[in-house]
């Protein structure tokens, strides 16, 4: 068994390798949001109450081409619904815990952190205070963007444009994903939701982000069918 | 004004997290359910992936020759076989480098 504070720590480690491309993103991000003319105050805000990557550059570039709160506001919520599926996928292991603990714990759930402590959940189900693995790659992940963001905003774009450190997202969840092409069930869905990604890329309000996981799981829904 | 959206945003997308994990147990998902939310990495993370590699900044497709597409396939390589995150996203990078800074320049 062990410890709230071995759980924590191992968590910090498993998520810390993703810092690699999370703080040069973040630096971008912020640097862009003061590039588009806005007080660096709101940019850092927004890091503190929406913390969720790409969909704080969208919400900017939205606002600062000219489209309506309303837009800006519903295209960081579709963006972001692909929480729920994380959440649908972490409640399994979280009921345990107190509806205030759920509460607080939620607002540190980002895309690594779920695929780092949804792995390292499936294979110590026995554990009794898991959660700490999760609090540990979430809280990582929120110091990590804050000061990196916020350098952003102090120090503007000094990681130079040509480097086209974006180009680090993709290849962030590459290595989370990657072990996965072994299963052919697996590469299916993958190549499903990856195809369905670019062919709804210009659906309203970045809607490829939610669209393209439904259809995997559907076609994940299909073949566990076949197998049987 | 624009705060007041930032705000509205944050619950939006605080609500995302939350709605899962606090108001649904154990009992509510089934086992098929269950089953088919196995492939949850699988299913939404190259909806990130894909975009990031294939789709330019202005939006618009990008050509079969860009260094990404190369850059990502010596990702998947490294990192099928590394089974390193830092190897994955380095060797990504460096080749993608190499091929815009060395080769195309």
């Amino acid at each position: 068994m062990l410890t709230k504070k071995q759980l924590f720590t191992r968590g910090m480690l498993d998520i810390s390798p993703h810092m690699l491309s999370v703080i040069p993103f973040g630096i971008i991000c912020g640097a862009i949001g003061v590039e588009l003319g806005f007080h660096p105050y709101l940019v850092y805000a927004m890091s503190f109450i929406i913390f969720g990557g790409a969909s704080q550059i969208v919400f900017l570039q939205l606002l600062s081409g000219g489209a309506s709160s309303l837009v800006a506001v519903a295209s960081v919520g579709i963006i972001n619904s692909r929480h729920l599926l994380y959440g649908a996928v972490l409640s399994e292991y979280l009921e345990k815990l107190s509806f205030i603990k759920k509460l607080l714990i939620s607002y540190v759930v980002v895309d690594q952190g779920f695929a780092e402590s949804n792995k390292f959940f499936k294979k110590n189900r026995g554990e009794e205070f898991l959660h700490y693995h999760l609090i540990g790659t979430g809280c990582t992940m929120w110091v990590c963007w804050q000061i990196a963001t916020l350098s952003g905003i102090v120090l503007g774009s000094f990681v130079p444009d040509e480097l086209g450190l974006k180009f680090a997202i993709p290849l962030t969840f590459i290595a989370i994903v990657v072990q996965d092409l072994k299963k052919l069930d697996h590469v299916i869905v993958m190549i499903t939701c990856g195809l369905s990604s670019l062919l709804f890329f210009d659906a309203p309000f970045k809607s490829y982000i939610i669209i393209s996981p439904i259809i995997a799981l559907f076609v994940a829904a299909l073949l566990l069918r076949l197998k049987k | 004004m624009t705060l007041t959206a930032i705000i509205f945003a944050g619950i939006l997308t605080y609500f995302t997290r939350m709605t899962m994990i606090a108001l649904i147990s154990r009992d509510m998902l089934g086992d098929k359910i269950k089953a088919v939310l196995e492939y949850v990495p699988s299913a939404v993370f190259p909806a990130i992936i894909f975009p990031g590699i294939f789709i330019s900044d202005f939006g618009t497709f990008i050509e079969m020759n860009d260094p990404k597409i190369f850059g990502a396939l010596v990702a998947v390589i490294v990192g099928y076989f590394s089974k390193n995150i830092i190897a994955t996203i380095s060797a990504g990078l460096i080749s993608y480098w190499f091929l815009i800074f060395v080769v195309f320049n």
